[in-house]
């Protein structure tokens, strides 16, 4: 276990897309420090950087600059196959479109989460209970077409956590969902991370959706700013 | 649970995956039947070489052992033979090359049956008038022939005297002197046929044979010997040819698989990402692709095997007499390795373009 407090640490960080002839700067020296079991909720407008940092802190892009210190492991060092090892243990990701495998039952799509960590075995008693609570029993068998919205972002969630990551990271998880949907997601978010200790970082445009974690920080031209910038 | 998400792709896609394993049974289909048609074809003709009972076999100067040549050999010749030590039985055909691989066999009945235990008759029987046909079951049932029915062969009207169990040296046979006449050979042979009174007289009688100065240019072999060469290894030709249908079939499943492949990944790359995402790594994803490539081969190798079946059926049924199919289960493995060799190169371009996709950019195909 590292000696900080803080299970996500991010210092100046930046990064530049080429998109054509034109250097686009995401990100421009961003910081942010996630304290371990925090609920984190992170809110911009669309192109504030959020989905680039996203991406960056769930190892599916590396950074052009600056530091990222994630469990105390130090992103920026890691190669290809370092971030795919994060990705296997120390993240979970929920995504605005569920994205479950169509192929596979809502069981099968938790159980290939664990296969390729390399996880067999019944699954463990904590991860029952979440599942308890998040109402899955009698559903695991079907395909994510037979599930509603609700329900297949739940399995998403399910998937997300079966590792049992040291970071669930939420992009926009709600998006997809009804207002009932979406307070019944959130709630179970809230749940996971006051009974079982889940550290969690959403990422939404809804500021209701905000409300739902212990701390909202906002971004803005690619970087982080704590209180709600002024209109 | 990889093999599982294998399994659980091939059925979500039903269609296609049943037609890239019929295409991959054709491609294994096209090899076992025409290798099997090879070999087939080979064995018959060994088989009917023996069905003549001779010990020798003499052929004319310069021609090679297994190919048809019209009459050079005088016929006074079987007067020669017939007077040396330990030959018993002597006789001579003429071989009239009809459209491959066919043709008809001038024979003289009396000692071609005195040498070969005599036809067996299934219907009618040996020849009456010049223009009588004698045909094997094959060829009458190819043809739907009946005893008594007319045929134009070499442009001549002949009437068919005798439907015989097949397995004596040819399929049509005709009496020596017409089919002589008829090729204005009169007094020549095609080949010479030498049955000894002892089996173990025959090195002997051949040693004789290539001792004699006047037969020096002779093709003279044993049977045993000239059936030796009945195979596909003593033919360059048709050994090239089974080269060439197998890398066919390579060719055929790579473009089956490549395509196929290459729209599965196209059709997942959402699915790519996600596994990206959740911690695959390129060799996992690598590996599902090359499974479900190995799945689809193996059964649609299954699938040609059993299609050959079927290839043989009908060519035994419709054409039995110009083609023979020899079913091949040692070439069974060896089309399923064809297959999955031609099946995992087509693979080979969409699974690596599958494993080094960006996850960003799948995660946000639609």
């Amino acid at each position: 276990m590292p000696d900080t407090p803080n299970i996500i640490e991010v210092r100046d960080l930046r990064k530049v897309y080429r998109v054509g002839e034109v250097d686009v700067h995401a990100l421009r020296g961003a910081n942010l420090d996630v304290p371990r079991g925090e609920f984190l909720a992170v809110v911009g407008p669309s192109g504030s950087g959020k989905s680039t940092l996203f991406h960056i802190l769930g190892g599916l892009a590396a950074p052009t600059s600056g530091s990222i210190v994630m469990d105390g492991q130090d992103l920026r060092s890691l190669t290809d196959e370092g971030r795919t090892e994060l990705r296997k243990k120390t993240v979970g990701f929920v995504f605005q479109k569920y994205n479950l495998l169509p192929t596979l039952s809502a069981r099968d799509n938790i159980e290939i989460a664990r296969s390729i960590a390399h996880r067999s075995g019944p699954q463990e008693e904590w991860f029952k209970d979440a599942l308890k609570l998040l109402g899955l029993d009698s559903r695991l068998d079907h395909k994510p077409r037979a599930l509603s919205g609700g329900e297949q972002q739940r399995v998403a969630i399910a998937r997300a956590i079966v590792n049992h990551p040291a970071i669930l990271l939420a992009d926009e998880p709600t998006g997809n969902l009804d207002t009932k949907n979406s307070d019944a997601v959130l709630n179970l978010l809230r749940q996971l991370n006051k009974q079982i200790g889940q550290t969690i970082l959403m990422i939404t445009h809804n500021p209701e959706a905000a409300q739902f974690a212990d701390r909202t920080v906002h971004m803005r031209d690619g970087q982080i700013v704590e209180a709600p910038p002024k209109e | 649970m990889i093999n599982k998400l294998v399994i659980e792709n091939l059925k979500h896609r039903p269609v296609r995956t049943f037609l890239s394993m019929v295409a991959i049974g054709i491609e294994v289909t096209m090899v076992l039947t025409l290798v099997g048609l090879s070999y087939g074809m080979l064995e018959e003709s060994a088989r009917r070489a023996r069905g003549v009972g001779a010990d020798i076999i003499i052929r004319p100067p310069g021609s090679s052992a297994l190919t048809l040549s019209n009459a050079p050999m005088p016929e006074k010749l079987l007067e020669y033979f017939g007077k040396l030590p330990h030959v018993k039985i002597v006789t001579g055909t003429v071989v009239h090359p009809l459209v491959f691989p066919e043709s008809v066999t001038g024979i003289d009945l009396a000692t071609f049956s005195s040498m070969s235990g005599g036809f067996n008759y299934l219907s009618g029987g040996p020849f009456q008038a010049a223009d009588d046909l004698i045909v094997d079951e094959h060829y009458a049932r190819q043809g739907k022939l009946k005893v008594g029915q007319q045929i134009k062969l070499i442009n001549r009207t002949w009437r068919v005297c005798g439907i015989v169990e097949s397995g004596k040296l040819a399929r049509l046979f005709v009496q020596l002197p017409v089919l002589q006449e008829l090729e204005s050979n009169q007094g020549k042979l095609s080949q010479i046929y030498l049955q000894a009174d002892n089996e173990t007289e025959t090195q002997s009688i051949i040693a004789g044979l290539k001792g004699t100065p006047a037969l020096k240019e002779y093709g003279i072999y044993s049977t045993s010997e000239l059936v030796s060469m009945f195979s596909v290894n003593n033919l360059p030709g048709l050994k090239a040819f089974i080269w060439v249908i197998i890398g066919l079939g390579i060719v055929i499943g790579f473009l089956v698989v490549f395509l196929s492949m290459y729209t599965a990944v196209l059709e997942r790359t959402r699915e790519i990402g996600v596994l990206k995402a959740i911690g695959a790594s390129p060799s996992y994803i690598l590996n599902i692709l090359l499974r479900e490539t190995a799945v689809l081969a193996f059964f649609g190798s299954i699938v040609g095997i059993g299609l050959s079946f079927v290839s043989r059926w009908l060519i035994m049924t419709l054409v039995p007499a110009s083609l023979q199919q020899k079913v091949m289960p040692e070439w069974w493995l060896i089309c399923m390795g064809i297959s999955l060799v031609g099946a995992l190169l087509g693979t080979l371009y969409p699974a690596w373009k599958a494993a080094t996709q960006d996850a960003i950019d799948a995660l946000a195909y639609d």
